[in-house]
């Protein structure tokens, strides 16, 4: 981090408080937890959940005064919108900034993360309290947290993008938890794998949107690219097939978050994602990280609504709604013919999810981040039941060797089966009733076509059906499973119970009585009143929901309650519609079709490739290798030849002359003195001869 | 006056004789004294061309001899010194013997 330049910049609209300021602590805390338990040995057990469980705490209570702080801004009439920026890095004279920021948007998924976070956190010292690896479940538990919650506050897209790989590796982490069985590491590589793909698209974005606007930073008085000024630019400036900027960079961020929110045609890693531990199910793949593509379109809405004329839409909210709305049905089919309880709640998930992003496209921010609240909060509430209910029925997770729980599993019966009525919408008590009727109403609304409206009210009815049928399966007729089924420990059943208590009540903060959420969102004063109620259609879309959850509720109870079906009898809905459920329990091939088309080519690819790496590029190494080789044969007869044998001649000449001297040196006296008596006759003979001469 | 050439000849005698006992005797004494012998050899012709050069007054060959035989008797005591340690260190004076020194 370079020095922080202008360390704190004032919005519009209020001074950065206090809590503005220290924003950064509540991912931190995590993380720093994550770090610590990395560090720990294994037996240090109880340590590393407190470590956890602690941070996340003080997490919540940082969030609530966040929360707080925004809330008391919002009640004085004054919305609240604080930034703190700072320079990352600079490229010449291109600063790199990142930033958080505090509003209601952030505000509100801050203290849900936190909460429903921290509820899983405590179920899992329960649900994990016999693996032998519950030190690192912790540590990835946190590192996760840390990085979601990074998510929640960025004010850059450069360090939203940052903790969202940080949270697409530690749900891979985490899917991958048991890695010891092939189909977890299988899933986890595929969850990793698919979600790259929405990534690469998410990244291309990022890099356009920083070329058109030349900054990453959200909002940053007025110099944004999510503020009106950059927003005209991009609007300005075309992109191909007379789409223009702002529009495909809306697609491109778009693509990014269907690959992490499990919407078509990306979805087919999120009920694989069903292989890691189940509180991972409830935090990771249902609450938190599977709606942090929601959350980054409500984060991005300024662009993708950029240019919309008043009850109108754009190209990008009307692909939004689409593959929204064709999720919603598509996953809602699938799960009516699945088997296994989380693979039920996994498709459930996909569906909902579909509903949030329709709900964004059809009515904007509010509509989609209601139902991502409570959705969060029922769903959190249903994983956790099943992995209660998993728990209870010996690691059992095939509803068909389930049945008659509601009576051994009393208080998970409770708890589920708000969970349920929630999540189908039962009306008038339960939060899903009013998320999904927002959403509903947004789409009769909508002007652009009533296909996304049909859709989801289809979507509906199929919601209340599969899990009426889930519900006759597990807790209604007799106990099909083996050994005794039981209730889970007060620490797995408390959090259900916490959570049920919300999957009720956040309801009263969206009704049309009391719309507080909405206003609270998009920054209007809250009314209370009967006025809501006097929308036209209103009453008839309320009725029509409740009319079709009710066939629902029918049709699945006529089907399945108190049936106890063998599990090697066919279902009772197989014999009725006969091939259409072995596709739908096929998953309807889409894992198939990409195994002959996306994988198939891939294969074929990596073969060219192979192909291509062993004769071409392989056979350039080869032959270069071929030549060295050669002339290092040819040196190699050169030094042995010449220089070698130049060199032996050399020694044996001097090693004859030395052992020629060695033998004059024969030791005995008069030997030498004979040479010397010699030597002095052939001087004299000298001497007397040149003195003649 | 007996010529220069009969000193000289009875001095080539000498000299001959030793040289014909260090070379052809074993015994490490008797090639001492060949030795002795070819000393004073070489001291007899410096005493006679002294005594037939220009200045014989000038006692140049006779100081020559003198030095000449002091350096003789001390190389007799440290040759008769080394024959005795080689004597006590091999039992034998035999110079055929002694070839440990042989290259």
């Amino acid at each position: 981090m370079q020095e922080v330049q202008e360390a704190i910049q004032f919005s519009p609209y209020a001074v950065a408080s206090w809590i503005g300021r220290i924003l950064w602590l509540i991912p931190a805390l995590p993380m720093v937890a994550a770090g610590i338990i990395a560090l720990l040995k294994q037996p240090k057990r109880k340590l590393a959940s407190s470590l956890a469980i602690g941070s996340l705490f003080l997490s919540l209570l940082l969030s609530l005064a966040a929360f707080a702080d925004v809330l008391a801004g919002w009640a004085s009439g004054h919305a609240v919108r604080e930034t703190v920026n700072f320079a990352w890095l600079t490229f010449g004279a291109t600063p790199v900034e990142l930033g958080w920021i505090l509003d209601p948007l952030a505000a509100v998924m801050l203290v849900m993360v936190t909460f429903v976070g921290l509820l899983i956190f405590i179920y899992s010292t329960g649900y994990m309290a016999h693996d032998e690896n519950y030190t690192r479940f912790f540590c990835f538990l946190s590192l996760f947290a840390g990085a979601m919650l990074g998510v929640v506050i960025a004010n850059s897209l450069l360090l939203l993008f940052m903790c969202w790989e940080l949270v697409g590796l530690t749900s891979y982490l985490l899917i991958g938890f048991w890695y010891q069985k092939p189909s977890a590491a299988a899933a986890a590589k595929k969850a990793f794998l698919t979600t790259r793909v929405g990534d690469i698209f998410f990244l291309l974005g990022i890099v356009w949107l920083f070329a058109q606007t030349g900054t990453l930073l959200f909002y940053s008085q007025g110099a944004g690219n999510m503020e009106p000024t950059a927003l005209a630019g991009m609007l300005a400036s075309p992109a191909a097939l007379g789409l223009s900027a702002a529009t495909a960079i809306g697609l491109l961020i778009f693509a990014g978050a269907a690959g992490k929110s499990g919407q078509l045609p990306l979805h087919v890693w999120l009920p694989d994602a069903m292989e890691g531990p189940t509180p991972v199910s409830a935090l990771i793949h249902a609450a938190t990280m599977v709606a942090a593509g929601v959350y980054l379109i409500a984060r991005v809405y300024p662009l993708m609504a950029a240019g919309v004329q008043p009850g109108g839409t754009t190209t990008a909210l009307t692909v939004v709604t689409w593959v929204g709305a064709c999720t919603a049905v598509f996953a809602a089919l699938i799960a009516v013919a699945q088997n296994d309880i989380k693979r039920i709640l996994a498709y459930s998930t996909v569906s909902q999810l579909g509903y949030m992003m329709a709900g964004l496209g059809l009515g904007g921010v509010a509509v989609g981040m209601f139902h991502l609240i409570t959705h969060a909060f029922f769903k959190a509430l249903l994983f956790m039941g099943a992995g209660s209910v998993i728990h209870g029925c010996h690691e059992e997770q095939d509803i068909r060797h389930m049945g008659g729980l509601s009576k051994t599993m009393r208080v998970t019966f409770l708890a589920y089966l708000a969970g349920m009525l929630a999540l189908t919408g039962f009306p008038l008590v339960f939060s899903g009733f009013w998320s999904k009727d927002a959403i509903l109403e947004s789409a009769h609304q909508w002007k652009a076509g009533q296909g996304p409206y049909f859709l989801l009210v289809f979507g509906a009815l199929l919601t209340a059906f599969y899990m009426t049928r889930q519900m006759g399966y597990v807790f209604s007729g007799n106990y099909r499973g083996h050994g005794d089924a039981h209730e889970s420990p007060r620490v797995m059943t408390m959090p259900l119970v916490i959570l049920a208590f919300f999957a009720i009540a956040l309801g009263g903060l969206g009704t049309p009585l009391w719309p507080w959420f909405r206003s609270f969102l998009l920054d209007r004063p809250a009314s209370f009143g009967l006025t809501g109620f006097h929308e036209p259609g209103l009453l008839v879309l309320m009725l029509t929901s409740t009319a079709v959850v009710a066939i629902g509720y029918g049709i699945g109870w006529a089907l399945y309650v108190g049936k106890s079906p063998a599990a090697s009898e066919p279902d009772a809905l197989e014999s009725k519609i006969g091939p259409v459920w072995t596709a739908l329990s096929h998953r309807l091939y889409v894992d198939e079709l990409y195994g002959v088309t996306v994988i198939a080519f891939y294969y074929w690819w990596a073969g060219v490739a192979d192909w291509l790496d062993r004769r071409v590029w392989g056979g350039m190494v080869g032959a270069v290798t071929w030549f060295f080789g050669l002339w290092a044969k040819f040196n190699r007869f050169l030094d042995e030849t010449f220089v070698n044998g130049g060199f032996d001649k050399g020694c044996e000449e001097l090693s004859i002359g030395g052992g020629l001297l060695a033998r004059v040196q024969s030791g005995r006296v008069q030997t030498y003195l004979r040479l010397l008596a010699l030597a002095v006759v052939v001087l004299a003979a000298i001497l007397i001869w040149s003195s003649r001469g | 006056m007996t010529p220069l050439a009969g000193y000289l000849l009875v001095a080539a005698l000498v000299f001959a004789i030793g040289l014909a006992g260090a070379l052809t005797r074993r015994n490490a004494i008797l090639v001492l004294i060949g030795i002795e012998l070819m000393l004073n050899a070489a001291n007899l012709n410096l005493v006679a061309f002294w005594r037939y050069s220009p200045h014989p007054e000038a006692l140049t060959g006779m100081m020559f001899a003198v030095f000449s035989i002091a350096v003789a008797a001390a190389e007799a005591a440290v040759g008769l010194g080394l024959v005795i340690a080689l004597y006590r260190h091999a039992r034998t004076a035999d110079l055929d013997e002694i070839n440990r020194m042989k290259g």
